[in-house]
């Protein structure tokens, strides 16, 4: 039994590994063995979207090509570290700590000790919905603010995120950083693509 | 170094080329221009590269002067197009003398007129492409009153002498396109499936570059529960969980959490960028 392949028009495959460790695997496979046609991939949490010039690739070889794609293991993984400096003065921190039944240190304590996994991205540019084995799972704020300012660290589901440029949002702040999450004239442009490790450390 | 002056850019004016595909995986979508083919076909007509960059204005109220002069081609809508004193013919290259003025009325058929100046609009780069992301809000920024647009040098190809491109008018009634099913078909049951093949969709107000809202009946889902994001694509339709239809167009999100039920195929999208409010759409089923 292979992944499952669902039609997305005439130029696109949906294939759909079903959680995000296996996109991850599928989609660094692909990445890997890239034949000419194809376009773009996009993964998301549980699903890796293929997309396609059909005069170069057409839709049935795409389709046997990620049929045929072994999945990486995150131990064959390109895994690259990033650290993220952040102070820890988020508007919604003594809040979301009493949510998690944590004190802000403990909350901090956890957010900082832990290796974060950008496992895809969405929402913007350069927005990276990262992933750890910690429990810091709470509620998106019952009303997004209109203004997030970038460089906003944040919680919202079972993902933490950087807010990469000001823009509206729901999650909840729990700290800030200057790292410089998007840049257009840097290649590429996001700090974080699918895959990156991320440390988030505290300033004192 | 010539120059094109924006003396009104009208409701918005827009530089695109053939837009940024591949970096989906980091957040940006492809953008581009909306009708690629007139922006082709435009570019075709002065000489140009076909990925070179031309100005797409939105409903019409533009007037843009060719401070060096140049040969200027429009295509897309249809309307009493005009450059200087002369009538500028829909899909024909056209010669300006300095200082004439190509004035773009509001179009009496389709939504976006693509106007190419040969040497192309010489605008620096973002990404790699010279195309404003309405959504991302990435690339050279929407164009204002009194803006003045590098124009790119002398291509190497002469204006091409073709005298006749026999290509019509966007219609102003009902537009046909294809329809596929798409990845949450199984969401829907076959009569929400049999309303979005069969009924007319009334195009709304709600309508841009991010996607064409659609008003007709409800299309309610089999199931219940939310979609984690996936990917999506230009003629991808997502269901609201109101069942209301939306076809996303090129600067449509990058991954979306509504259901896709359909999926208009790729060779309709520069007809869907040309259909106007209050026009309507029959989806039927099939890749023609």
């Amino acid at each position: 039994m292979g992944v499952p392949i669902l039609p997305m028009g005439d130029r696109a495959l949906l294939a759909e590994p079903g959680d995000l460790d296996a996109v991850l695997a599928l989609h660094a496979a692909l990445a890997a063995n890239r034949p000419p046609g194809v376009v773009d991939l996009v993964p998301a949490a549980r699903t890796v979207l293929v997309r396609i010039d059909p005069a170069v690739l057409p839709l049935p070889a795409a389709e046997r090509w990620i049929a045929d794609a072994t999945p990486l293991p995150s131990a064959d993984r390109p895994a690259a570290e990033v650290r993220i400096p952040v102070r820890y003065d988020g508007p919604d921190l003594a809040a979301t700590a009493e949510l998690l039944g944590l004190t802000p240190a403990d909350l901090i304590a956890r957010h900082t000790g832990t290796q974060w996994t950008a496992g895809f991205l969405g929402f913007g540019p350069g927005f990276a919905y990262l992933v750890s084995d910690v429990d810091l799972a709470v509620p998106r704020l019952p009303t997004s603010r209109p203004r997030v300012p970038a460089g906003s660290v944040a919680l919202a589901g079972p993902y933490s995120a950087v807010y990469p440029r000001e823009s509206p949002g729901g999650w909840r702040l729990i700290g800030s950083t200057d790292a410089a999450l998007w840049d257009e004239v840097r290649d590429p442009p996001a700090l974080l693509p699918p895959g990156t490790r991320v440390r988030f450390e505290a300033i004192p | 170094m010539t120059t094109l002056t924006v003396l009104a850019a009208g409701p918005l004016t827009l530089v695109e080329d053939l837009g940024r595909p591949g970096l989906g995986a980091l957040g940006v979508g492809a953008s581009g221009a909306a009708d690629a083919a007139a922006h082709r076909l435009a570019n075709r007509l002065v000489g140009n590269p076909e990925q070179a960059a031309t100005l797409e204005v939105l409903l019409g109220g533009a007037r843009l002067r060719l401070d060096g002069g140049g040969w200027v081609a429009v295509t897309g809508a249809w309307g009493d197009t005009r450059g200087g004193e002369r009538r500028l013919e829909p899909h024909t290259a056209t010669l300006l003398a300095p200082g004439e003025i190509v004035d773009l009325p509001p179009a009496a058929a389709g939504l976006r007129y693509v106007v190419a100046v040969r040497g192309g609009i010489d605008v620096p780069p973002v990404l790699g492409s010279r195309s404003w992301d309405v959504l991302a809000r990435l690339g050279p920024a929407p164009v204002r009153d009194g803006d003045v647009l590098p124009i790119g040098s002398e291509p190497a190809v002469a204006v091409p002498a073709a005298d006749l491109v026999p290509i019509g008018p966007p219609p102003t009634g009902d537009v046909r396109v294809g329809l596929l099913p798409g990845p949450r078909r199984d969401w829907f049951g076959d009569d929400a499936w049999a309303a979005l093949a069969s009924a007319p969709w009334m195009v709304t107000e709600r309508t841009d570059r991010t996607g064409i809202r659609l008003d007709g009946p409800p299309l309610p889902r089999a199931r219940s529960g939310e979609l984690p994001s996936e990917g999506m694509v230009p003629g991808a339709i997502q269901v609201s969980p109101d069942g209301v239809p939306t076809i996303l167009g090129v600067d449509g999100p990058v991954t979306g959490g509504y259901p896709v039920l359909g999926v208009v195929p790729s060779v309709f999208l520069d007809a869907l960028a040309q259909v106007r409010p209050g026009q309507r759409l029959r989806l039927t089923p099939g890749h023609r």
